[in-house]
């Protein structure tokens, strides 16, 4: 122990004079250690400040200086004329950005009491934040008057995570008229944001373009940020401003639509599911695109609320599916004159005729004409003036399928076209070849009879009907257009000789003007007129319902297409009244708003008298079934899931619902009742209409 | 000569070429301390220079005392501290949670801030009474390891690391001085090496462990605990040569620098001052500082020089160890920066340091008087 201890404490001789010594060295040690860490500090130092400024320098600079973007003013959408479908109006609006937001609850209810938020709002202001991503702002109110606005402005200091801004936002002066047309816009969601990283879709206030035109063009309408460097504290408060950078506002977006036409086109719907298309025949310049019921583009911008979306789904009238891009119908009669035409091009006489008793056997089944008492010797323009089947049983047997069914393909049926909008259901146009592939079954005799009168596995969408019609009325490869402003040369023809296509609009005419099936089509000018033909597709079997009356889901579809002036054709007009019982419920639409198109005065006065049975106009009346609907639901609305929600707006391509099954089976629907056919009372959902009486005058065929 | 005749003889004395870069100093911590306050004497500046003269004054009747009333007070002194030390800690239990101060109703007192020239005192006093044979010897050692072990450890777990440490930084350079053998160091050093990853992981309070990790590696976490680091880092780096000028800050101004006006006071002033003001700071320093290690070299016995140059290296380490920390060679440890930093204890500490290191002085000069 002894040794070892001595080892660690050697003895040595220790003097005053040694330790002073060692004083003296260590001192000096001590001070260059001393010296040492200094000039490691000077060089610390000017490493810092020399070597590396430019990279603190910029980092002090983004400290101090926030750079918040200003949303850029959307691009205008007009009309031909250059009257606004979409604007942007100047308003004050507060968003909150749930990322900030510390208490929840409390700015909630802060908010709800500055600005008299109702109890639906707050409800579906938690859920917006409920769902938000946490950089993504959240719309609380816009349209704010200056003193709710200040109200809001002064308390920001206590209400981390609201913004209040001046800004713009999206106005669509004709609402619920050009909702599907038009689409709307909203806050950006999380898969947008990741599709496309520009910063300025997680700007408050900031709404990309979510459904047709506003989606489609949404590139060209965004426009460029402006930008506002402010000076901030650490706790983000600002300090001062240093410089703002003005927004470029988005391109103008000009359409071929005519305004006027398609809010007189959109009221006139009234209370049906219908979708009503008007067509320049000669251009191709849609007029009007009209579905109705519809949704109020500007109630949208703000997001789709519990009560809102709950209204809109319960409508059996589905205000959200665009019908004339989406809804596919079998066009019933409407395919008459075209496969008039096929006849003709396949060397059918026009006046060669058939009798026409009322049925025709094929194979081992009759197939009732609609008129069950028979239209006696027809030919072909009798069979379509009068609409008669049993002459286009006849003769498709002769002619087959292929035929008729590369007529309709030339008329743009079982097409879709080159417009801007997000889809387009294009039908089927059935042959042979098409329904070995689709069923793996031989196509039958009947199956061609039922096609020539529009049944069976045809299908259409009413922007198919339009161009179907421009192309009867000029001849021509009309194609649809959307935008103004590309000039085109005239479309090339058809090549269908000019007498067959005077034939077929000779018969059209005689639907409205002569011993037709629509006398009441007619316009009410001496010098106009107007060439159509009506439709009437069955959606349940004879067994079911008659088509006429009883429940509105079991009703037959109403179909009308034409065109005026018929000497010199320059509109063409489609019709599709879903469930409206018949044609009867479609033609006098298209003769209002072709009466219209001609003078809007004599347009105007029936739709004002039609107004005041409906109850108001679509905004009206929308706004009105919203007020009940709150006061019996309140905040009661289930909640909605995003992806319901998306599913419903977007991806809803489902052509027919389940509960609409597609005849493919029976012949021509049940005749009309006359009630249908009055002007005054064009909605047979509103006059449910007694059972067809077979001894009536028989002046009134589908 | 002549001067002597002119100007009162205690004013001439004074050790005026080190006094005048330090009143600079002073001048340029207060100025720093006004442009963080906005642009006002209140409250940091005008205090800064009132604390300053008033222990400025106490340094001087502290530089009068006469070296056997310092012999004398060394261990009345050091237990007073001690007994303090416990009371603070005691206070602390009965009113739950750690307490560093005692309130004295007039002030608060840190009676570690005091241990630290302390420990120095008692060392110096303790080595010159130890026979000299004995230095290399175990009773050059233990004792003096007592006395160093029992304020750390009462400051450890206050819990303050950075006192703690510049107790310890004291009482080993005054080890250091007193000619203990080197290898005993070399062997400590080592030891410490082996030992520092062993405590870190399980002596160490989170918080502390945390700051020596975002230390390594500011980025991070750059909200947080880098926090400090990052900004300080970003303040004297944009700060340039010649600093964004007086009262243009913004780093300090906008409020990102934490701490501005206490431990990053020398971040903030060398944001508008650049790395001229940096080196400046540097140079005041080293003045201080070798004017202490002269003074300790010069002085007679050994009891003297002990204590002068202990005094200096506990200002050495509150230099080196908060000018590390703001320039990012060091974790973030409470250590503000001497005649610079806003706050009471601390100018009381390095004023009573520079008291005693006046005092030797003072007894340097006259040799004769004393013994």
């Amino acid at each position: 122990m002894k040794i070892s201890f001595k080892r660690f404490f050697p003895q040595r001789h220790v003097s005053a004079g040694t330790l002073r010594n060692s004083f003296d060295r260590r001192s000096i040690v001590l001070g260059s250690i001393q010296g040492g860490v200094g000039v490691l500090l000077a060089a610390r130092l000017g490493y810092l400040a020399i070597a590396q400024n430019a990279k603190y320098e910029l980092q002090a600079e983004s400290n101090r200086v926030n750079l918040s973007l200003i949303p850029p003013r959307r691009g205008w959408i007009l009309d031909r004329h250059g009257t606004p479908l979409a604007s942007n109006r100047a308003d004050f609006r507060v968003d909150l950005i749930p990322e900030r937001v510390q208490d929840a609850p409390h700015t909630i209810q802060t908010l709800g009491k500055l600005l008299n938020l109702t109890p639906i709002a707050m409800q579906d202001l938690e859920d917006k934040l409920e769902r938000a991503r946490r950089f993504a702002p959240v719309e609380v109110a816009s349209g704010l008057d200056w003193d709710t606005f200040a109200a809001v402005s002064v308390r920001l200091p206590d209400l981390p995570g609201v913004v209040t801004q001046r800004g713009f936002s999206r106005f669509y002066p004709q609402g619920p008229s050009v909702g599907h047309l038009i689409g709307y816009v909203g806050p950006a969601s999380a898969e947008e944001y990741e599709k496309d990283r520009d910063p300025v879709l997680i700007t408050p206030g900031y709404k990309v373009g979510k459904d047709a035109l506003e989606k489609f063009y949404e590139k060209d309408l965004r426009g460029k940020p402006g930008a506002r460097r402010v000076e901030v504290t650490a706790s983000g408060r600002i300090v001062r401003d240093l410089d703002t950078r003005e927004d470029v506002p988005g391109k103008t977006l000009k359409l071929t639509i005519d305004a006027d036409i398609q809010d007189y086109a959109s009221r006139r719907i009234g209370p049906e599911s219908a979708a009503v298309v008007v067509m320049d025949c000669q251009t191709g310049d849609i007029l009007a695109m009209c579905s109705m019921p519809s949704f109020d583009p500007n109630s949208f911008s703000d997001g789709i609320g519990r009560l809102e979306w709950k209204m809109l789904s319960d409508d059996d009238h589905v205000p959200l599916r665009n019908k004339v891009l989406r809804g596919l119908y079998p066009p019933g009669s409407t395919v008459k004159p075209m496969v008039a035409l096929s006849f003709m091009e396949a060397g059918l006489d026009p006046n060669e005729s058939v009798f026409c008793g009322g049925g025709l056997r094929v194979g081992n089944r009759v197939f009732h004409c609609w008129n069950h008492r028979g239209h006696g010797q027809v030919n072909m323009a009798k069979g379509i003036y009068q609409s008669c089947d049993v002459y286009f049983y006849h003769f498709a047997q002769r002619i087959g399928m292929d035929p008729i069914a590369a007529m309709a393909g030339r008329l743009g049926l079982g097409h879709d076209f080159p417009l801007p909008v997000s889809g387009q259901s294009y039908g089927t146009v059935p042959n042979p070849a098409w329904k070995l592939k689709k069923y793996g079954k031989e196509w039958q005799t009947f199956d061609t009879v039922n096609a020539t009168i529009g049944q069976g596995y045809f299908l259409v969408n009413p922007l198919q009907q339009v161009i179907q019609a421009s192309r009867l009325a000029s001849g021509r490869i009309i194609m649809p257009r959307l935008v103004h402003g590309h000039e085109q040369e005239v479309a090339p023809s058809l090549g269908i000789p000019d007498d067959h296509l005077a034939y077929v609009r000779q018969a059209m005419s005689d639907v409205a003007n002569g011993p037709g099936s629509a006398p009441h089509a007619r316009l009410p000018f001496p010098d106009i007129k107007l060439a159509g033909k009506t439709g009437t597709a069955q959606v349940v079997g004879l067994n079911v319902g008659s088509g006429k009356g009883g429940l509105w889901k079991h009703r037959d579809h109403g179909h009308f297409i034409c065109f005026a002036p018929f000497d010199n054709p320059r509109f063409a007009c489609s019709v599709v009244v879903e469930h409206g019982g018949g044609s009867g419920s479609a033609y006098p639409i298209a003769r209002d708003v072709l009466t219209y198109v001609f003078d809007k005065q004599k347009g105007m006065d029936v739709l004002t008298e039609l107004e005041k049975k409906w109850g108001g106009t679509p905004k009206e009346r929308l706004e009105a079934r919203y007020r009940t609907y709150s006061a019996q639901y309140g905040v009661g609305a289930p909640a909605v899931s995003a992806e319901e929600e998306n599913r419903k707006l977007q991806g809803d391509d489902a052509p027919q619902d389940p509960a609409q099954p597609i005849v493919r089976d029976a012949a021509s629907p049940a005749p009309e009742p006359d009630a249908a056919d009055q002007p005054a009372a064009p909605a047979p959902a509103a006059t449910p209409s007694p059972t067809p009486a077979p001894g009536n005058s028989g002046g009134n065929p589908q | 000569m002549i001067t002597r005749s002119i100007v009162p003889d205690a004013i001439a004395r004074q050790p005026w070429h080190m006094l005048i870069p330090l009143a600079g100093l002073v001048s340029l911590g207060a100025a720093v301390l006004y442009s963080a306050a906005g642009g006002s004497l209140q409250p940091y500046a005008l205090s800064h220079v009132m604390r300053f003269v008033i222990f400025l004054g106490m340094a001087i009747v502290i530089s009068r005392f006469s070296r056997d009333f310092f012999r004398m007070a060394a261990y009345p002194v050091y237990g007073a501290i001690v007994v303090l030390l416990v009371l603070v800690e005691a206070i602390g239990a009965v009113g739950g949670g750690s307490q560093r101060w005692l309130n004295l109703g007039f002030m608060t007192l840190q009676p570690s801030e005091l241990m630290k020239p302390a420990i120095v005192l008692v060392l110096a006093r303790f080595y010159e009474t130890l026979p000299h044979a004995m230095t290399a010897s175990w009773r050059g050692l233990v004792p003096a390891g007592v006395l160093i072990g029992i304020p750390a450890l009462f400051v450890m777990i206050q819990p303050d690391l950075g006192t703690a440490l510049a107790i310890c930084f004291g009482g080993a350079v005054t080890m250091f001085l007193a000619g203990l053998p080197l290898s005993w160091f070399i062997g400590a050093g080592m030891t410490g090496a082996i030992a520092a990853p062993i405590a870190f992981f399980t002596l160490l309070h989170d918080y502390q462990r945390n700051r020596v990790l975002v230390f390594l590696d500011p980025e991070s976490d750059p909200l947080g605990t880098g926090y400090h680091i990052t900004q300080s880092k970003i303040a004297i780096g944009s700060g340039g040569f010649f600093g964004k000028g007086f009262g243009n800050g913004s780093q300090s101004h906008l409020q990102y620098l934490p701490e501005s006006h206490t431990d990053f006071v020398f971040a903030t002033m060398a944001e508008e001052w650049g790395m001229l003001g940096g080196l400046f700071v540097l140079f005041v320093f080293a003045v201080v500082l070798s004017w202490g290690l002269r003074v300790a070299r010069r002085a007679p016995d050994r009891f003297s020089s002990l204590l002068a140059a202990g005094m200096a290296a506990t200002i050495f380490f509150y230099v080196a160890i908060n000018l590390m920390m703001v320039m990012g060679l060091a974790p973030v440890v409470g250590i503000p920066l001497p005649f610079m930093s806003h706050g009471g204890t601390s100018m009381l500490t390095n004023m009573i340091c520079l008291g005693t290191l006046m005092a030797v002085n003072r007894w340097n000069r006259r040799p004769g008087s004393i013994s």
